[in-house]
């Protein structure tokens, strides 16, 4: 039998290189300084509507500083710029006339520790749906409960709302946060190892979460975990000391990747 | 290649593959006996064919063992996935090679005391000659990742096939000319498909060698050479 005449069994996932996918964000040339220090060269990635990019490297090769671009978290910080262009929607987030707090508000971001709000759980939602919206008591219930039913933590809070949200375990307090991002209704949801204080059940259901989410955004995660990234991801993106070595689905890039450092990174031959 | 960080994994691939040059070794040395128990109608190598058979069947259990403990150990991705499933299923093949070879020698005995035509024995020893050929090439092109050399094998099948094809004809022809042949060329002819079906898995062998090197599969259409399917010889 002819192998190649049977049509892959990656339905789910996305083809080479995302032919008539649409591009969400497009970074391009960009290049990013902590002080003098060159912490991203020239990269060119795009993230498409609907899936799910992996970036993956080791540590200090600039894959949360890239994220960190995508929501423009690093203007919290004195001597940190970037150049180049990040395109959501064609329009450039980097320049000055950009909004911070709309651009938050459309690129939402999980963090690596869940930094639940020293709040009840209600609260923690409620607070960031306020800062952007006005809504009777009876909408913003809607919403909360809209929120955590897409964090899959309803079941698990919905008669406890009222409780502290840093009385929750760690992997309700990482949905909690995935609630709370997902309430302002964005369009862009990054994460930052967003599973790295999580035990392996806490993981999986982020990871189901991911999968359920990536219908309705777009998603980048940034992750260490290498089986992860191959679980989650339509597209993976190899960095190494600020570079984009190679992008592709994520099928392809985990079986067989065509630069030797991504092959030796993510076999375990690395330095 | 570089190494692993961990060298123990380094270690526990290169047993892999220690051991697939073991179950080829042995398969190689299997199909010889098989032959030469036939040829000769010796019962004493058919029985040595057997036991053989069963230290292949032992390697590829381990084979089996050693590969899913790794999987599930170490989780390896790209050339390292590929080099244990490949090796897995190499295993799979050299165990059905040496079940074709034992199954010649038995054979064997059945046909213990028969006289055997010599032209017809000569026929079923080129086809060996070339069938032995095509598994140690592929066994070293598995050791030295020639994905050359595997599609060299993978394309020489079909002298295999044409062989058989001709064999074919030829034991019809015997049967025909004197029912009592029949059983004696029944047999021969069981070896000569025995012999056919270990060029198949050979080629198999070739695919996984390719895809081990490439990460692809060989993208021709493999050119088929067993007709005996659709073939009838008549009596004039």
């Amino acid at each position: 039998m002819n192998v190649a005449s049977i049509a892959p069994l990656t339905v789910a996932h996305a083809t080479e290189n995302g032919p008539g996918l649409a591009e969400k964000v497009s970074v391009r040339n960009l290049d990013f300084y902590y002080g003098d220090h060159r912490a991203l060269k020239s990269i060119n990635v795009s993230l498409y509507r609907g899936r799910v990019t992996a970036f993956i490297g080791p540590s200090g090769c600039g894959k949360s500083t890239l994220l960190r671009v995508m929501n423009r978290m690093y203007d919290l910080y004195p001597n940190q710029r970037a150049t180049g262009e990040v395109l959501i929607d064609g329009e450039d987030i980097l320049l000055p006339s950009q909004d911070l707090n709309l651009l938050r508000a459309k690129v939402g971001m999980v963090f690596q520790k869940p930094t639940p709000f020293p709040m009840t759980i209600f609260e923690n939602i409620a607070f960031g749906i306020r800062l952007y919206e006005k809504l009777s008591k009876a909408e913003l219930e809607d919403r909360v409960e809209h929120a955590l039913q897409r964090a899959a933590l309803w079941s698990e809070v919905k008669d406890k709302l009222g409780a502290s949200g840093l009385s929750l375990s760690g992997g309700q307090q990482q949905r909690l946060c995935i609630a709370r991002t997902v309430a302002v209704r964005p369009e862009v949801i990054l994460f930052d190892e967003p599973c790295s204080a999580l035990d392996p059940i806490s993981t999986a259901r982020i990871e189901e979460l991911i999968d359920e989410l990536k219908a309705d955004y777009t998603i980048a995660i940034v992750t260490h975990n290498m089986q992860q990234a191959a679980r989650v991801s339509d597209f993976t993106a190899f960095m190494y000391l600020g570079e984009l070595v190679e992008f592709g689905d994520t099928t392809r890039l985990f079986t067989t990747p065509t630069q030797r450092q991504t092959q030796d990174y993510i076999t375990g031959r690395f330095g | 290649m570089n190494e692993h960080t961990v060298k123990s994994y380094d270690q526990e691939l290169q047993l892999l593959d220690r051991r697939i040059a073991q179950m080829g070794g042995l398969a190689e040395r299997l199909l010889a006996q098989g032959f030469d128990a036939l040829a000769r109608r010796d019962p004493k190598l058919a029985e040595d064919a057997v036991a053989s058979d069963r230290a292949i069947d032992a390697l590829e259990h381990e084979l089996q063992e050693q590969s899913i403990l790794m999987i599930a150990r170490r989780q390896p991705m790209a050339n390292d996935l590929r080099h244990i499933m490949t090796v897995l299923k190499i295993a799979g093949d050299l165990e059905r090679i040496g079940d074709l070879a034992k199954n010649i020698a038995k054979r064997a005995m059945a046909i213990w005391g028969e006289p055997h035509p010599k032209p017809l024995m000569t026929g079923l020893k080129h086809m060996l000659e070339l069938a032995q050929h095509q598994l140690k090439n592929v066994l070293d092109a598995y050791a030295e990742r020639d994905a050359d050399k595997a599609l060299a094998v993978w394309r020489h099948d079909e002298r295999v096939d044409a062989m058989y094809n001709s064999l074919f004809r030829e034991l019809l022809t015997y049967m025909m000319e004197d029912p009592r042949n029949i059983g004696l060329c029944t047999h021969l002819l069981f070896g000569a498909k025995n012999i056919e079906r270990i060029g198949d898995h050979t080629t198999n062998i070739a695919e996984n060698v390719y895809y081990l090197v490439h990460g692809t599969g060989i993208a021709d259409d493999r050119p088929k050479g067993d007709t005996t399917a659709s073939t009838l010889v008549r009596k004039e």
